[in-house]
């Protein structure tokens, strides 16, 4: 037994093999709950693993060589996401001024609530430096993040979090406010989530799932200008 | 699928080096993507190669964040020191980016409809 868990410990397959099947697990539940924003299959996925390494005393390190192959593929998948774009391009166009408008004005909602919150919270200026970027796509806010004198890795935690809570609550709270379109419901969940919550708009619906690509994109290309700006 | 996973790496591939060559601050990927559109705009429509390719890779967009999503217990720390401010921070945070993204944008809809003449066509379009 010890022999066979040597051996485990030290392939990339078995981190690679626990992943997929975490994740397979938890779509399944998601699947049978009927897609309950609580059953997000990232976060029941994340949690699962967090407990698996914690019981069996593996570092993140040795699990990441087996899940870097996974974690690759994000480079070709955001390739993929100009398909869904391409799709919905004619409607971007004739809602060009209004969808402009609102990157602003949410864009700027991003980065001055996080930092009034951060302030009045009393945290301190690291984190709020690392917290400022969080709601773009993580190779974005960690680059951000540096530039701003944040700490990079911290981004990318938040980053994460800030999308498992977009997920979560974005269906919830968008229907509160009344907001049905799939198109806004998406270009909102995009913008303030990232990718996590491009993958929870896809999931519910493919229009959403291209207008929440066009919010995440160019939420990141904003604020990568706008934030260093501001800082300064 | 060959075909259209060699386009995807191809063009992320070309979006790396345009990255680095011109000091941009945006990911390879997110250009690769840019070239992407611009291709598939000029040619119309996704070519029918492609399309169960990226669909098959973002029907599980989820999964590829599962790794960088368990990076979180390298700041456990910080998560248990500040956890309560953290997450109002995160939680009240993502509700207004939220909030004022999707009313500012309906309002600007519903303005935009109201006043604009009926939409032309462009012919260049």
């Amino acid at each position: 037994m010890t022999e066979l868990w040597a051996y485990l410990a030290h392939t990339p397959l078995l981190w690679l093999a626990l992943t997929l099947a975490t994740y397979l697990l938890a779509s399944e539940a998601a699947r049978r709950s009927s897609n309950h924003p609580l059953c997000n299959p990232v976060l029941l996925a994340v949690l699962m693993l967090i407990g698996l390494l914690q019981i069996s005393g593996t570092s993140y390190a040795t699990f990441f060589e087996g899940a870097q192959f996974i974690h690759f593929l994000l480079g070709p998948a955001t390739v993929a996401l100009a398909v869904p774009l391409v799709q919905v391009i004619h409607r971007v166009r004739q809602m060009a001024l209004p969808l402009t408008l609102a990157l602003g004005a949410g864009a700027l909602a991003a980065i001055g609530g996080t930092m009034l919150l951060a302030q009045s919270l009393g945290l301190d200026t690291l984190t709020l430096r690392s917290l400022l970027p969080r709601s773009v796509t993580t190779p974005i806010a960690m680059g951000v993040a540096e530039q701003i004198g944040g700490e990079p890795s911290l981004t990318a935690a938040l980053v994460i979090l800030t999308g498992m809570i977009g997920a979560l609550i974005a269906n919830d709270l968008l229907r509160l406010l009344r907001v049905e379109e799939p198109a806004i419901r998406g270009f909102a969940i995009g913008l303030a989530a990232h990718g996590i919550g491009t993958a929870r708009a896809l999931q519910l619906h493919a229009e959403a799932g291209a207008f929440a690509t066009l919010g995440m994109i160019l939420n990141g290309a904003l604020t990568a200008v706008l934030l260093p700006i501001l800082v300064y | 699928m060959l075909h259209a996973f060699s386009t995807l790496l191809g063009l992320q591939l070309l979006g790396e080096i345009v990255v680095r060559a011109l000091h941009l601050p945006v990911p390879g990927p997110v250009v690769g993507m840019l070239l992407l559109v611009a291709l598939l705009l000029r040619r119309g429509a996704p070519p029918a190669w492609l399309e169960p390719t990226a669909q098959g890779l973002l029907r599980h967009l989820g999964l590829l964040f599962v790794p960088a999503g368990v990076g979180i217990i390298a700041h456990t720390d910080l998560l248990a020191r500040a956890w309560l401010p953290l997450l109002l921070t995160l939680l009240l945070g993502t509700m207004l980016t939220l909030a004022v993204t999707a009313l500012s944008l309906r309002l600007l809809l519903v303005l935009t409809t109201r006043r604009a003449p009926p939409i032309v066509e462009a012919s260049n379009d």
